[in-house]
């Protein structure tokens, strides 16, 4: 069935992805599991719809793992991360430790020598970046104390990945393979060198990285984002992690990390939302693909022969990593749910481990028939993290009860914001300024890049993109966001984006700017609450000041404009609800234009005699008259 | 239409709440009560635009109201000054034909900076409280309305916390008293305030209501 070319495979794996997923979801499973029960539908044990080249699949689907970590850099202002320095030092080193040493003496246990059984301690240390991230995102954990912790871990293994890279060839025991470097570590430039200059270029490699960053991709960016072509701007995104990705391995770097750093020094940067939303579908379908391989990659055959022993290496595996997870996290003074909930999040094996063993493999280091099996236990602990994720929500949560409220999440220090305002020209800026200067946090998205660029200068925190992409709205926090203010003069696009936040996002209010009573129509009828015609307030004030100028009093005409403006809104109201009757419409709409004439002669009579009633009737006067009329004063 | 003998308004004045520690904490205190509807006016009418029509409409819904307010300057805050402008139209609110606030009552529930010492002829502000309100209560008069002595906080500045709880329970149980009909008004009207001595005034909740109008 296999080989039968790229367009079957694809087909494959997205009918499988598209049936067990949200079966998945809907049973409360989470999308993981049901990608890895996906994998091993089609697999070589199940269906057979695919066999071999799931190895492959799955090398290129790690790249899901290199795109997340970008995101998530994205997400981390750097002032953030150096915050966050002592939990990743303290906590992720404490972690690689114990479990590597715990991992170590196991494998003493088992009767190994010592140079694989060290081996075996630090592959095993690591956890699941893909699995703990994406299960903790998709419950919105990530913000949470556990999220927070598990997150520090995962940066810590994955900088650790770089020294066991160095490590592990040392712990050669079997005959040397010819080529050490066949876990898409390969050719690099800095083979051969020594070591002082490996480590220069490695520095450099980093350094190029952040001063590029900083300088050399925005002016970029800014460039490409000028020709106004969404696609050139997702392939440069594109182009932009691929690029850090291969000068990571060049320089024996893991690709990950250089991702990471990349998208920390972008996390300041304007193109920080349209950059999440473009590489973020791309990051989705890569890790859903890396999932249906490390499912499809069990290999059941093995487990079957010796079923006692992998569910033993499995309980070991998860009893050790859950215990000293939970240490840490008491010693680190973690609540009693986030304790748990950050033990089990963090207690399977990594996708580092597939890579790493077959490294250890080809250096000699470990043999086949010691890393298979663990392979399998590995890939076996990550598909039940999500049951264990599940068991803890729904037996132990309950009875520890100390859950951390979600009103925590306020406080988080991503800043997510509680206005969105969409376009940042002569209104929106206005809307933008009186917020700001009165403490209201908003995210501002530009579509014009040299605005932007100008309005960064000045020190605004403005974000270039497409507003009316749901992706980019999620990206800029409309999820959690109260208010979308569409401040843009383009009306097409601003339906498109009512349409675009009423379905992605209910709980969003949208407020509107309009920029005449047709416009002002089709966004009522689109179902936005708030619309503000942009004329109607400088024209009223034009008026009054006219009145004035011709002799009116201040006060008088001011109430006059306000007046008429309460019967326009009213009108507008009315006539919004009418025009779906195109006649009745029409009708109604001469009628309006007849009723104007009427109202606006009624409105100065209203507003005198409203005024008079108020302050100095003359009902009064006519009955304090007739009292005296019988006794007139002096 | 309600279980509650006498349907209370409470007309708010603040304008600027979040300064404000004594009016927010009482009015936390009847936002919410049954058979009393708040109404905030510079909520409602942030440009002072008050609208004559809806409030003629709440007053004539209404058997209490209550302006609850700081007192500024020995009188209201400005949008109450321009409701009774705008709302109390003659031929409406008073004048031969102006009856339909009759019978109803009117009470300042108020806080003030000054000590009840400080209101006093001899003291710093030379006038006692009530004869301070003369205008607001002649305004009652001549709209046919029964006049209650003012619910007063005094000493603002200095209030301890268990203090304000203290004013901000009587409040509340003054506004209940008022609703269920359980103000004893011969007994009231030997008081300064309304709440000078709350036990004396009010009549026990279980107590079958009289029914007597003021």
């Amino acid at each position: 069935m296999h080989g039968q070319g790229f367009f079957f495979q694809a087909f494959v794996y997205l009918t499988a992805a598209v049936i067990s997923v949200p079966i998945a979801k809907r049973l409360g499973l989470g999308s993981v599991l049901g990608y890895l029960l996906a994998g091993v539908a089609i697999g070589p044990f199940a269906l057979g719809l695919i066999g071999e080249e799931g190895q492959d699949v799955m090398h290129f689907a790690e790249f899901g793992v290199v795109m997340m970590l970008f995101l998530v850099g994205l997400e981390l202002q750097p002032s953030l991360l150096w915050r966050l320095r002592g939990p990743i030092l303290g906590m992720g080193g404490l972690q690689m430790a114990f479990t590597a040493s715990a991992g170590t003496g196991i494998a003493l246990l088992f009767g190994l020598a010592w140079q694989p059984a060290v081996a075996i301690g630090l592959i095993l240390a690591g956890s699941s970046t893909a699995i703990a991230l994406q299960t903790l995102n998709e419950r919105s954990l990530m913000k949470t104390d556990a999220g927070q912790s598990a997150f520090s871990v995962l940066l810590f293994q994955d900088i650790a990945v770089i020294p066991i890279l160095a490590v592990l060839p040392l712990l050669a025991v079997v005959g040397h393979g010819a080529d050490g470097h066949d876990a898409g570590h390969g050719t690099s430039w800095v083979e051969g060198l020594p070591g002082w200059a490996h480590t220069l270029v490695v520095l450099g490699a980093v350094a190029g990285i952040v001063i590029g960053g900083r300088f050399l991709i925005r002016p970029i960016f800014r460039f490409i984002a000028g020709t106004r072509m969404r696609e050139l701007f997702t392939a440069a995104a594109l182009l932009l992690v691929i690029a850090i990705a291969l000068l990571m391995s060049q320089v024996g770097l893991s690709p990950a990390l250089g991702t990471f750093v990349a998208g920390v020094v972008l996390a300041d940067s304007e193109y920080r939302h349209e950059l999440e939303g473009d590489i973020d579908p791309f990051k989705g379908l890569l890790l859903g693909l890396f999932f249906i391989a490390v499912g499809a990659s069990i290999d059941f055959s093995l487990i079957a022969a010796r079923p006692g022993l992998i569910a033993a290496l499995v309980g070991i595996l998860l009893a050790v990593k859950l215990g000293v997870l939970f240490v840490i996290g008491r010693a680190f003074r973690m609540g009693l749910d986030q304790n748990v909930l950050f033990a089990v999040t963090l207690a399977q094996g990594g996708e580092f481990a597939f890579v790493l063993f077959s490294f250890a493999t080809g250096n000699g280091v470990l043999t086949p028939e010691v890393a298979s099996p663990l392979v399998a236990v590995v890939a076996l602990s990550m598909a039940l993290t999500p049951l264990l994720m599940l068991l803890n929500e729904r037996l132990l949560l309950p009875r520890v009860g100390t859950r951390e409220e979600s009103g925590r999440e306020a406080d988080d220090p991503h800043g997510d914001k509680p206005v969105i305002i969409a376009g940042f020209g002569r209104f929106g800026n206005i809307v933008g300024r009186l917020l700001r200067a009165n403490g209201v946090d908003a995210t501002v998205l530009e579509f014009d890049s040299d605005r932007v660029d100008i309005l960064r200068r000045l020190g605004l925190k403005v974000y270039y993109g497409d507003a009316s992409r749901h992706d980019l709205l999620r990206a800029a926090g409309a999820a959690d966001a109260k208010l979308l203010i569409l401040a843009i003069d383009d009306h097409e696009k601003a339906l498109q984006m009512v349409h675009t936040a009423r379905t992605h996002f209910p709980g969003l209010e949208v407020m509107a700017r309009a920029t005449g009573r047709v416009e002002a129509y089709e966004l009522m009828d689109a179902g936005v609450e708030h619309v503000f015609r942009e004329t109607l307030d400088s024209s009223l004030r034009l008026g009054v000041e006219a009145m004035r100028l011709v002799g009116h009093s201040g006060h008088q005409a001011f109430r006059a404009a306000r007046i008429f403006r309460a019967h326009d809104e009213e009108c507008l109201e009315e006539l919004a609800a009418m025009r779906h009757d195109r006649r009745a419409y029409l009708r109604r709409a001469r009628e309006r234009i007849a009723d104007l004439e009427q109202v606006l002669a009624q409105d100065r009579r209203t507003a005198l005699d409203s005024d008079d009633a108020a302050w100095d009737p003359e009902s009064l006067r006519d009955e304090i008259q007739e009292f005296y009329a019988d006794d007139p004063p002096a | 239409m309600s279980e509650h003998p006498r349907q209370v308004l409470i007309l708010f004045a603040h304008p600027a709440l979040q300064k404000s520690r004594v009016n927010r904490r009482l009015r936390q205190e009847v936002m919410d009560l049954p058979g009393v509807t708040f109404h905030d006016l510079y909520e409602a009418y942030p440009q002072l635009d008050v609208d004559a029509a809806r409030e003629q409409a709440l007053l004539e819904a209404h058997d209490v109201v209550v302006l609850q307010h700081p007192f500024f300057w020995y009188s209201t805050p400005a949008i109450l000054k321009e409701w009774q402008d705008l709302v109390l139209e003659h031929g409406w609110a008073y004048g031969r034909e102006g009856t339909r606030l009759h019978g109803k009552w009117l009470l300042n529930a108020m806080s003030a900076g000054g000590r009840e010492v400080a209101y006093q002829p001899d003291g710093y502000n030379r006038f006692t409280i009530r004869q301070l309100l003369a205008p607001i209560e002649q305004t009652a008069h001549l709209c046919g309305m029964t006049y209650l002595p003012p619910f007063v906080v005094h000493g603002t500045h200095t209030l301890s916390d268990a203090q304000l709880d203290a004013d901000a329970a009587a409040y509340r149980r003054a506004i209940e008293a008022l609703r269920d009909d359980r103000i004893d008004l011969e007994a009231l009207a030997r008081h300064p305030r309304l709440n000078s001595d709350l036990d004396a005034v009010l009549r026990d909740p279980p107590a079958a209501d009289g029914g007597g109008e003021g």
